[in-house]
């Protein structure tokens, strides 16, 4: 080091500073949702390990009623991330009353998305579908769907208790609207990680005849 | 928005008072630190005894091993181990080093208490999460631990839990029932913690630095504990996922890892269509990573303590932290080294020996840094300078046979003999026990305010550091002499002539074994009868030493300490003093 460095410069990374201008809390969210899509793609290569290793892989959504079921799940999925990023815009703006009903807009998506989902779970499971066994061939696609699916689901569950937590806690000025944004960044990972899982789970499975 | 929040601010709580809350549920990273380490000092214990078990059981077969049948009657049947039991032990034994000594003593022990400090913070970025992490690990080391008294014992899968052994549950074998499912259990719930632990860390790293304390004047332990987070937040994150399919292999009938038509003692098995393969990618690209999140920590605290033995600036510090920051991300792309003889493609194996071997040229890089240091050093050695010496030279040593084992053609020979166990009881375990000797013996005063006692520590190291050549070293004949791992016994012809040698190196464990109780004496006995310490004892420059010992609660007494210089400031020409710690102001330097 030469004596350059030695003269305190105010840079952004010089210590006693939060260097991407974003609380802890915020970058500490990131950094979950790193962790997070690594388990996601973890899950996602061993599905298709597993798919590419199996000769009798089935492939047995049809067009009418699953591949319909999973687009609506998709549609109501992405709208709530359009209506979480009104709550944001709303909680950043400190209208309090418009930020959590658009919170609760958007926990009611997660539940429709819940909802239509179990149904497509139900159907599944109706056919004869189990975590080891189904009716087309190898029986790792009920295990694979199912944690899959199950795994998701279980994000976007706790996705809803979440903002729930947080939209009650912002009306009752218990949060800021940074906890509003962070609680926000959650959602849309969980938005994401289901852009993979429909084209890789649902489309690429699917009897277009 | 509070984008202004002072990185001070974290520390929202007060002093606690009671015991509870001051010393149990505590939210103070000095007292989290030490917790890891006193939980680590426990299951370094615990594994060490298993070993000695092992030891005993290989040199001398029909040799009964008293309170061993009252421990299990039916592993154990008059005191003489089953083979099955041998594995049970062999597999609680790498666990718990691997993931309670080797990943959590050093990063979430010595991290714990030192990073904060040395960066110029209060506290951990979230303590909550510190605390949570904590004590998700403490509950995944009871669940494992209690894998020993269920039915059957711990599995016989090994720390590796190789797919379809460990997926078949009771058909396969002893502890492959309830023991592998708490084995899973506890492995799911450590990555949990280690988690939580890895995203404290780095936001801790980012976010809480004082003043001054720009990446380039970060001590290399901080940048090494950086490191070693990042990796453990990409690793875990993987290992979690695999261990939860592995359990639904168990409770949820799937067949993951369980190929079809698999016959096991004459039954067929009902699951069908899995890969046994698919878990050993999984966990390896874990399994790999975890090598150096035990190490780097290591590498970490060697550099810094090495500064302070040779009372010199480290040869190129930038160079240091390029080289763990490459080591760092090669030791993702080199897993399937560990698969060459999994019946993965030929072609695979060289794409995974060619990034193994690259990383010896940082590795290398490292070393020399180390001893171009030391070269021409007036050195003054205290215990922790002697550690920080023994730990270059079993981390060469252990690296070294590393080079026969990264050549897929040498490993066909090599894999699954004692040659293996030799290196990475070297390079992993034992340079990693040494870098957490060199912490204790470094950081002891500051962590408890007094002094450990130099002469006992000496002799500690010296009859260690003789120990562990005496253990590891003779293992590489072994397997060159074609003696294979995991064995309980050693019965056939061939194998007959070397068990003089494991006799010896039986001997040698125990008697390495026994003399950690110098050690475990010296730091009880410190802790409460040890002279009392200065706040600079060593005369060392990074900001912990600023602060008295042991710290105040907040850490530097209500002040915000600020960063002037780089770490490492021995000996700098034209300064007044011999060494300039990093909060003396400018003037001090130029005369």
């Amino acid at each position: 080091m030469s004596e350059s460095d030695v003269a305190m410069t105010e840079s952004t990374w010089s210590g006693g500073a939060l260097p991407y201008a974003i609380s802890s809390k915020k970058l500490g969210m990131w950094l979950f949702i790193v962790a997070d899509s690594i388990t996601f793609g973890a899950m996602l290569v061993a599905y298709a390990y597993l798919r590419v290793a199996s000769p009798d892989w089935p492939i047995p959504f049809k067009f009418n009623p699953s591949i319909i079921n999973a687009t609506v799940m998709t549609f109501v999925l992405l709208s709530s991330s359009i209506t979480m990023v009104a709550a944001v815009q709303a909680a950043k703006e400190g209208r309090v009353r418009a930020c959590v009903g658009w919170m609760a807009a958007t926990m009611f998506g997660g539940v429709l998305f819940d909802i239509l989902h179990i149904r497509e779970w139900l159907g599944l499971i109706h056919e004869g579908v189990r975590l080891f066994q189904n009716p087309w061939g190898s029986p790792l696609f009920g295990a694979s769907f199912f944690s899959l699916t199950g795994l998701h689901m279980t994000h976007v569950t706790l996705g809803v208790i979440y903002l729930a937590v947080v939209a009650i806690g912002f009306g009752r000025k218990k949060f800021s609207a940074d906890d509003v944004e962070i609680s926000g960044l959650y959602w849309h990972f969980v938005d994401l990680v289901w852009m993979f899982i429909f084209p890789l789970v649902y489309l690429i499975s699917a009897r277009l005849r | 928005m509070d984008h202004e929040a002072a990185p001070s601010a974290v520390h929202h709580h007060s002093p606690p008072q009671g015991f509870i809350w001051k010393y149990i549920f505590s939210l103070d990273h000095k007292v989290i630190g030490k917790q890891y380490y006193f939980l680590s000092l426990l299951a370094v214990i615990t594994g060490m005894v298993l070993s000695w078990l092992m030891r005993l059981h290989l040199a001398w077969g029909t040799a009964a091993i008293p309170l061993l049948d009252k421990l299990s009657p039916n592993g154990a049947p008059g005191g003489v181990m089953t083979p099955e039991y041998y594995l049970s032990l062999m597999t609680l034994h790498g666990t718990i080093m691997v993931f309670f000594v080797l990943t959590t003593a050093p990063q979430a022990g010595f991290g714990n208490y030192i990073l904060p400090i040395q960066i110029g913070a209060e506290d951990m970025a979230f303590p909550r999460l510190n605390m949570l992490s904590f004590w998700v690990t403490f509950v995944s080391f009871v669940t494992l631990v209690s894998s020993l008294f269920v039915s059957d014992g711990p599995p016989i899968s090994g720390w590796t839990a190789y797919a379809p052994l460990s997926a078949l549950g009771s058909a396969g074998g002893p502890g492959l029932g309830r023991g592998q499912i708490l084995w899973a259990l506890a492995i799911a719930t450590f990555c949990v913690g280690s988690l939580l632990g890895a995203l404290n860390f780095i936001a801790t790293t980012i976010d809480l630095r004082a003043k001054g304390m720009t990446l380039s004047r970060l001590p290399l332990t901080c940048w090494a504990w950086f490191i070693t987070a990042i990796l453990s937040l990409l690793a875990f994150a993987v290992l979690l996922p695999a261990c939860v399919l592995l359990i639904l292999d168990h409770i949820g009938g799937t067949s993951f890892f369980i190929p079809a038509g698999l016959v096991v003692s004459d039954a067929l098995q009902p699951h069908a269509g899995g890969s046994p393969l698919l878990w050993q990618h999984l966990f390896w690209f874990f399994g790999h990573p975890e090598v150096y999140i035990a190490i780097v920590p290591g590498l970490g605290i060697v550099s810094n303590v090495l500064a302070c033995t040779c009372r010199k600036p480290l040869l190129s510090y930038r160079v240091l932290v390029g080289c763990m920051i490459a080591i760092a991300f090669l030791s993702f792309t080199v897993w399937g080294h560990h698969m060459f003889l999994s019946g993965m493609s030929p072609y695979s194996g060289l794409t995974f020996s060619v990034p193994t071997l690259f990383i010896t040229i940082p590795a290398a890089i490292v070393c020399l840094i180390w001893l171009g240091t030391v070269y021409g050093a007036k050195l003054r050695l205290n215990t922790f300078g002697l550690f920080a010496i023994g730990f270059i030279s079993v981390f060469l040593t252990g690296g070294l046979s590393g080079f026969f084992l990264a050549q897929p053609s040498i490993d066909t020979y090599l894999h699954a003999t004692y040659f293996v166990v030799g290196h990475f009881h070297f390079v992993m375990g034992v340079a990693a026990i040494f870098g957490m000797f060199t912490g204790t013996y470094f950081w002891f005063p500051k962590m408890f305010g007094r002094m450990m006692n130099e002469t006992l520590g000496k002799i500690h190291f010296w009859l260690t550091f003789i120990g562990v050549y005496c253990i590891f070293m003779p293992m590489h004949y072994l397997g060159f002499a074609g003696n294979v791992r995991r064995y309980a016994a050693f019965t056939d012809d061939y194998m007959l002539p070397l068990i003089p040698v494991h006799k010896f190196i039986t001997v040698a464990a125990l008697t390495t074994g026994a003399v950690q109780l110098i050690f475990i004496f010296n730091l009880f006995w410190s802790m409460f009868r040890g002279k009392l310490a200065s706040a600079n004892p060593w005369e060392a420059t990074e900001l912990e030493w600023s602060t008295p010992s042991p710290p105040p609660f907040d850490n530097f007494g209500g002040q915000h300490p600020v960063v002037y210089r780089p770490p490492y400031e021995y000996n700098v020409e034209g300064a007044t003093a011999e060494f300039i710690p990093q909060f003396t102001p400018d003037p001090v330097i130029k005369a």
